[in-house]
């Protein structure tokens, strides 16, 4: 195999971290290679820098032999590099086709760029309708929109950043179809994940970072996910377990739970019914979008119903605001760490006055007592090993998995009778994921009913005593998790959609027709 | 009361040039913010527009010299907001309303020496045949050159926008900057040529008032048509004909109450002169509501700074 890319000795810092440290490795033509790293490993600004959003501080780059170096995107994409974004780079406004024009260099008049998506669409087992507004379109359609994007470009390098965070089981397969299809015409890949039984399944070779350095490079298949983990994190890690421990009363009951007005692109709950007892962890799968923050809200009481919706302890609390029922025990820390979960500019202190006061009786007569908060959130960093300065940090400068340890730990020590959970460990780091769900387990053996609310699918596995699924604001019945299989998950969560798994000749034919038009 | 008093073709024909200020400020505006910038500058850009304008029409005797003046006086006030907004990041609601009261200020030091000075008579246009129609001739194509540009514009903007690849990456900028960023798009040098559009056609609003309408300088003399501009752009859900109808509707109000004022409407004159704003805001409410997809039509990053980290 020839090389394709080969990148020597890149480096690039930033005020305070050096986020890629003399990295090196080579991609051979028609090899999905991977890139695996934990979140801030530097994975993102290495391939921005291939991308030519980065300028290196030093180093070099080799494409096809010849010296590469992109000064702006537009150069890179003239050489053959395509990126799909983690965070997409869509338009929500415009439309699949306009968005799909945007990222090209000389798009053709719309009318014919939308008969070309149409095709190269369907041949990748990507159906997408050219007119829709991308505003309008589920998480793993909008990937499409990204990935024909790059394809109309007849890429020879294409670069995907974390592509399965927003997909069901399903849509996995046939997104590795389309990749392995590719493969199979030549193209490159640079696959950039966390996820290690991905990467095993997928990729021919891997190169490991670690805190920007280039720690090992392998081949994925020889390897055990354990063996990979341990080369992505530096050192063992724990397996969450947790003491068997039978169920107990009901705490809460949800019936007939529909949302009446949901904001703009938000989802409605249609008809909710679920009960959790003591003691119980009862897992919420999804893919993002599909009612997970609107069922947050109704269980926070951010969002108010009628009361016999929601019955905690069989009592109706669903006319109550949040402070009636946290007082009463329903604790619930949602997704969004900075804005929602915590007020970003306010110390850790504060941050901890503003959910505890009434459990931990913070204030008196109106008035704070800052001994006492004070004490309150320093027992939080002791208990759940915060690394920050002190209490009197501002929430925004600890890193994601540090404010997350706090954010559910603040939560924990409140001695909740129910705890709601949204994305426990989104963009956290492996070590402090593993001591989130643990302190999770541990709280479920006290006798706590607790709801976690999840796109992670190996995450909710391993902690959940019984799963459903939310799927456009409809949510399955529960299933216990023990002995359910990741198909069974898979179409729970609605599939795939409409995709087809790709069909190799008819793309090929596609694109020779494609590439005849454009000489 | 004399309803017949009033001169129907004549209120008619000079409802399209009261509009033209508001409509030539707003359609600048609207490009301005569809690249994603809140400028609430445009009242203080349309006075300061229309001081250079009176000042160079008079001095050099060409109305034509004294746009250009207007226009390019505009422009340069909007660079001092897009400089001290897309480099140094300031607040673009604060620093929209200091322009306003900056423009304010420094038209009314250059303006000192114009004061009561007379300007250019402007001559309307004769266009063969279509002048000459009955009724219709007077209304639509009796007018001085200006009416027709500011039309144009609209319409240029609207083709623009919808047809052209600048145009969809201007939306794109509005819409999303860092997805503009990534895709390698250079979110702030579109946004400054948007912001020194909006300028510039805001200078031309307020020029068109000092050279065409009035036409002399008096201090203030905009007296808040940059922000009925302002509001006409939200209302008018961000669509450059509805800018126009908004604009006409705003000018024919304000045209029709001076007449029932003069034709002695036994309606105390404060109403009157306050029905134009009421009624063109309430009409434009009525369009925009309803529809849900005009809650969408607003550009997603609008009043947001852009920060590419690199």
């Amino acid at each position: 195999m020839t090389e394709l890319l080969s990148v020597q000795g890149l480096t690039k810092a930033y005020p305070g971290v050096v986020a890629n440290d003399d990295v090196s490795f080579d991609i051979a033509e028609g090899e999905i290679h991977a890139l695996l790293g934990e979140n801030g490993a530097g994975k993102s600004t290495l391939v921005k820098m291939i991308y030519g959003l980065v300028k290196p501080d030093s180093g070099t780059m080799r494409l096809r032999g010849q010296a590469f170096a992109p000064p702006e995107p537009r150069a890179a994409r003239a050489n053959g590099v395509a990126m799909v974004f983690q965070h997409f780079s869509l338009f929500e406004a415009l439309t699949v086709a306009e968005n799909v024009g945007l990222g090209m260099e000389n798009p053709p008049a719309l009318s014919q760029l939308s008969r070309e998506i149409r095709e190269v669409s369907h041949a990748y087992g990507l159906p997408l309708d050219p007119r829709r507004l991308v505003g309008e379109l589920s998480a793993g359609e909008r990937q499409r929109v990204e990935i024909v994007r790059c394809l109309l470009q007849d890429p020879k390098l294409l670069i995907m950043d974390e592509p399965t965070s927003v997909l069901t089981p399903q849509e996995v397969e046939i997104l590795f179809a389309t990749l392995n299809k590719l493969k199979a015409e030549g193209t490159s890949i640079l696959y950039i994940s966390h996820k290690l039984e991905e990467i095993r399944a997928l990729c021919d070779g891997a190169t490991i970072l670690r805190r920007g350095k280039h720690v090992a490079s392998c081949d994925p298949r020889e390897k055990s996910a354990a063996e990979l983990a341990e080369l992505m994190v530096g050192e063992a890690l724990q397996v969450p377990d947790r003491a068997p421990s039978e169920p107990g009363e009901v705490i809460l009951q949800v019936a007939g739970l529909t949302s009446t007005n949901v904001a703009t692109f938000g989802t409605k709950l249609q008809n909710i019914g679920f009960e959790v007892r003591a003691g119980e962890i009862l897992g919420i799968g999804g893919v993002a979008g599909n009612g997970q923050d609107e069922l947050l809200s109704a269980l926070s009481g951010e969002t108010m119903g009628s009361p016999e919706t929601v019955r905690f302890r069989g009592k109706t609390v669903g006319h109550l605001p949040p402070n009636a029922r946290r007082r009463l025990g329903m604790l619930t820390a949602p997704e969004e760490r900075l804005g929602h979960a915590a007020a970003p500019d306010m110390s850790l202190t504060e941050n901890g006055i503003l959910s505890g006061w009434q459990r931990q009786e913070l204030t008196s007569a109106g008035f704070l007592k800052w001994g006492a908060a004070k004490r309150f959130a320093e027992q939080i960093i002791t208990a759940f090993d915060v690394r920050t300065p002190g209490a009197h940090v501002a929430a925004r400068a600890l890193s994601g998995g540090n404010l997350q340890k706090f954010v559910i730990g603040r939560e924990i020590l409140q001695r909740p009778e129910l705890l709601v959970v949204n994305q426990p460990t989104w963009g956290v780091d492996a070590s402090a994921a593993a001591a989130i769900r643990q302190a999770l387990l541990d709280l479920a053996s006290n006798g706590t009913a607790v709801i976690v609310i999840s796109q992670d699918l190996d995450e909710l596995r391993e902690v959940s005593d019984r799963f459903a699924a939310l799927n456009a604001g409809h949510l399955s019945a529960p299933k216990p998790t023990r002995g359910l299989s990741m198909e069974q998950i898979g179409l729970m969560l609605g599939g795939a959609h409409d995709m087809d798994v790709a069909d190799t000749g008819g793309a090929h034919h596609i694109k020779e027709a494609y590439e005849e038009g454009h000489p | 009361m004399d309803l017949s008093s009033i001169n129907w073709i004549l209120l008619l024909a000079s409802l399209m040039v009261a509009s033209t200020p508001i409509l030539l400020a707003a359609i600048g505006e609207l490009v301005c913010e569809r690249a994603g910038v809140l400028n609430l500058g445009v009242e203080g850009m349309m006075i300061t527009g229309a001081i250079c304008g009176f000042a160079i029409s008079v001095e050099t005797q060409s109305a034509t010299l004294g746009f250009i003046a207007a226009a390019l006086s505009g422009a340069a006030l909007s660079m001092i907001f897009g400089f001290l907004t897309q480099y140094l990041l300031s607040n673009q609601v604060a620093t929209g309303l200091a322009l306003t009261l900056f423009g304010l200020g420094l038209s009314a030091l250059i303006g000192q020496g114009y004061i009561g000075i007379k300007g250019l008579e402007i001559a309307s246009l004769h266009i063969p045949l279509l002048s000459d129609i009955p009724v219709l001739g007077p209304i639509l194509f009796r007018h001085d050159l200006m009416v027709y540009v500011s039309i144009a514009i609209v319409a240029a903007t609207w083709a623009t926008l919808k047809y052209t690849r600048a145009g969809l990456i201007l939306r794109a900028v509005g819409e999303n900057h860092d997805a503009a960023h990534a895709l390698g798009y250079k979110v702030i040098r579109i946004r400054l040529m948007a912001i020194a559009f909006g300028g510039a056609c805001a200078g031309l609003g307020g020029a068109y008032l000092s050279v065409v309408r009035v036409p002399q300088w008096t201090e203030g003399m905009t007296a808040g048509a940059g922000w009925i501009a302002l509001a006409l752009v939200v209302f008018a859900s961000w669509k450059p004909w509805r800018i126009l109808v908004g604009a006409y509707l705003f000018g024919g109000l304000s045209v029709l109450q001076l007449n029932l004022q003069a034709a002695g409407l036994k309606v105390p004159v404060e109403y009157l002169s306050m029905s134009p704003y009421l009624i063109t805001i309430l009409v434009l409410v009525i369009m925009s509501s309803g529809r849900s997809r005009a809650a969408l039509n607003a550009p997603a990053e609008l009043g947001r700074s852009f920060h590419a980290s690199s």
